[in-house]
């Protein structure tokens, strides 16, 4: 299992766009993936969890991964957070 | 006689035509719990929920092209409508027996209200989204037809509240015979959209969606701002003898369409237009237009959750470049103010908007939201005759550090290796008195201006346009308007600089003589008015 704090940077944080890119990342794996702020824990795979979070820029998130793709995974949200989500040019 | 209500018009035409209404109101709810088998349920839930993600699809695509930033809600929408929370929970309320339609209900009434008791305004308003999705699905399961605008079922009048961007992404122009909303000014989507588009438009018509329901023919004259309900058979006659007449003059003058706008006295005048986005480009061209002399970016960034990409600005100003080819296209930079709701943007409240942080003040703030669409711009300056202009400027020192910022990102833009247009011409709105009035202290660092008039009256006779009491204080011809667009042209032309107008009076036939007599260049406006105003030009 793998558990990390990222924080993000993309400017409307968790929004419409970069949350429905998130959770389409999300879904291509087999592990199952929570993001925690908070306390709160949601299914990375749902959408509305993750909007129900309300994570805006410059805030921290703590992702759980676990399954036999958890590595790959991980690696994956982490480089889509890094990357700003489709919002960095 | 039929019910006669009143409004604002937009055009000059006349519509006799049945009426389609668009309306978006609630659906009502149904029974709690239903005999039908669980299982028999399920499936239907399931083949309504695979029904509602393929129409989805289908309009994210049909729409990708053209309107990139609205079809980008489908997929959103689409992320709703597969999020198994949801469905489990609708499916554990089928479980205990209640309906469908109810469990549908139950379980986004209560996702919606999480949303709504959230802190942040730009999550709290997706419960927005998750409605829209909601009304989907049970408009599918209860085999409510969505009503669309892109293929309307026969030729017709639309009705409605009012149009946003999204409802008119995709318009059944075979069908269109004109609109009517309740609400909305001659500044509301639905005017701008008529009259680019040249179709009848009759907006802020207060009680028309409740009179309408017991109409089925509607006449709309959107030369007077009338719409008749039930017209007679009298009516009718009149109206379409009227509209033949119209119908008549409009084609006359169409063949002004192509001609040089020269007086008697050869002095020739450009005829541009007033655009606010790549489709209105593409009819400005078709109407005659000579160049855009203002094109309205904030279109670009209104209804929508985060700013426009400098990739999706670009390609925006790119395409309307590639449209007028050497012909100028003057891209007039942000124009908005703490009056427009911008959810990314989170303006202060202001006491008076139209006196706070707006246009280029608000620029010179949002550094960055500047910064990106200057880069946008420069990246598309070299497909065309794009210029630049700045407006809200009331005093030259802004007109300095927004010169400053573009230094710079042409800089950024040099030590990248892209290429540009170094030289791109930069001018400002003058519509602000002060700027009027000290323009000489400007006008060595700008290349050219353009008088908008509508803000230019207003702010002259510190009197709100839209305000009904206080419309006898709207005198585009008043001796202290009259006097601040003459010093405007004067110093323009003793520096060599062009000046133009962009506000309503340069489309109006009445103003148009004024401007030309104080010495004008060029008259901007909407497409629909080139050929009426390259007339009113060549016979004078």
């Amino acid at each position: 299992m793998i558990v990390e704090k990222l924080t993000i940077k993309n400017k409307t944080g968790l929004h419409a766009r970069p949350a429905t890119l998130f959770v389409e990342t999300a879904k291509k794996f087999k592990s199952k993936i929570l993001v925690e702020k908070e306390g709160k824990k949601v299914d990375a795979k749902s959408l509305i969890g993750i909007l129900s979070l309300g994570v805006e820029q410059g805030q921290d998130i703590v992702i759980h991964v676990e399954g036999p793709d958890e590595k790959e995974a991980f690696e994956e949200l982490k480089r889509m957070i890094d990357s700003g989500l489709g919002e960095g040019e | 006689m039929g019910i006669v209500l009143k409004g604002i018009g937009i055009g000059n035409k006349i519509s006799i035509g049945k009426v389609f209404l668009y309306n978006k109101e609630k659906i009502e709810f149904s029974q709690e719990k239903d005999e039908l088998p669980f299982e028999i349920k399920i499936r239907q839930l399931e083949e309504s929920i695979e029904d509602v993600r393929r129409e989805l699809e289908e309009l994210y695509k049909s729409i990708k092209e053209t309107f990139p930033r609205e079809a980008e809600i489908f997929l959103f929408h689409k992320g709703i409508l597969e999020d198994e929370y949801v469905i489990e929970k609708i499916k554990s309320y089928l479980a205990e027996g209640y309906s469908l339609v109810y469990s549908i209900e139950r379980a986004f009434n209560e996702i919606k209200s999480e949303f709504e008791g959230m802190e942040q305004e730009l999550f709290r308003e997706r419960a927005k989204d998750i409605e829209d999705v909601e009304e989907r699905l049970l408009k599918k399961i209860l085999n409510i037809n969505t009503s669309s605008l892109s293929s309307l079922p026969y030729p017709c009048i639309v009705v409605a509240k009012d149009l946003t961007p999204s409802d008119t992404a995709n318009l059944d122009f075979i069908n269109l015979l004109g609109f009517v909303t309740e609400e909305g000014s001659i500044t509301s989507h639905t005017a701008i959209l008529a009259q680019a588009f040249n179709i009848p438009a009759v907006v802020g018509v207060r009680g028309i969606i409740d009179q309408v329901k017991k109409a089925e023919e509607i006449i709309i004259d959107s030369g007077e701002g009338l719409v008749i309900l039930n017209p007679t058979e009298e009516e009718k006659h009149f109206y379409s003898i009227k509209k033949d007449e119209k119908d008549k003059i409009s084609r006359e003058l169409i063949k002004f369409r192509d001609l040089p706008a020269i007086t008697s006295k050869g002095r020739r005048i450009k005829v541009f237009a007033n655009i606010g986005s790549e489709k209105e480009a593409e009819i400005a061209i078709n109407m005659g237009a000579e160049g855009i002399g203002l094109f309205r970016t904030e279109f670009i960034f209104l209804d929508r959750n985060d700013p426009p990409s400098e990739e999706e600005q670009f390609r925006i100003y790119k395409r309307v470049a590639e449209i007028f080819k050497d012909k100028p296209v003057i891209i007039r930079t942000l124009d908005i103010g703490g009056d427009k709701e911008i959810p990314y943007l989170k303006l202060e409240k202001e006491k008076n908007p139209f006196l706070g942080v707006r246009g280029l003040r608000l620029c010179l703030l949002e550094r960055e939201l500047f910064k990106v669409q200057l880069r946008a711009i420069l990246r598309a300056s070299v497909f065309g005759n794009i210029w630049i202009m700045y407006p809200m400027v009331a005093i030259k020192e802004e007109v300095e550090e927004a010169n400053k910022i573009l230094e710079e990102v042409k800089q950024e833009f040099e030590n990248e290796g892209k290429t540009f247009v170094r030289n791109i011409k930069v001018g400002i709105m003058v519509e602000i008195p002060s700027i009027a009035l000290s323009l000489e202290e400007v006008i060595d660092i700008i290349d050219f201006v353009s008088i908008g008039s509508n803000d230019l009256i207003q702010y002259t006779f510190a009197a709100d346009r839209t305000n009904e009491k206080l419309r006898y204080l709207y005198i585009p011809n008043h001796r202290a308007v009259v006097s601040l667009i003459k010093n405007v042209v004067d110093v323009c032309h003793k520096f060599g600089k062009e000046v133009g107008v962009c506000g309503e009076i340069a489309g109006d036939e009445e103003y148009v003589p004024l401007l030309v007599d104080l010495g004008v260049d060029e008259l901007s406006m909407a497409p629909s008015k080139i050929p009426v105003i390259k007339k009113k030009i060549i016979e004078l």
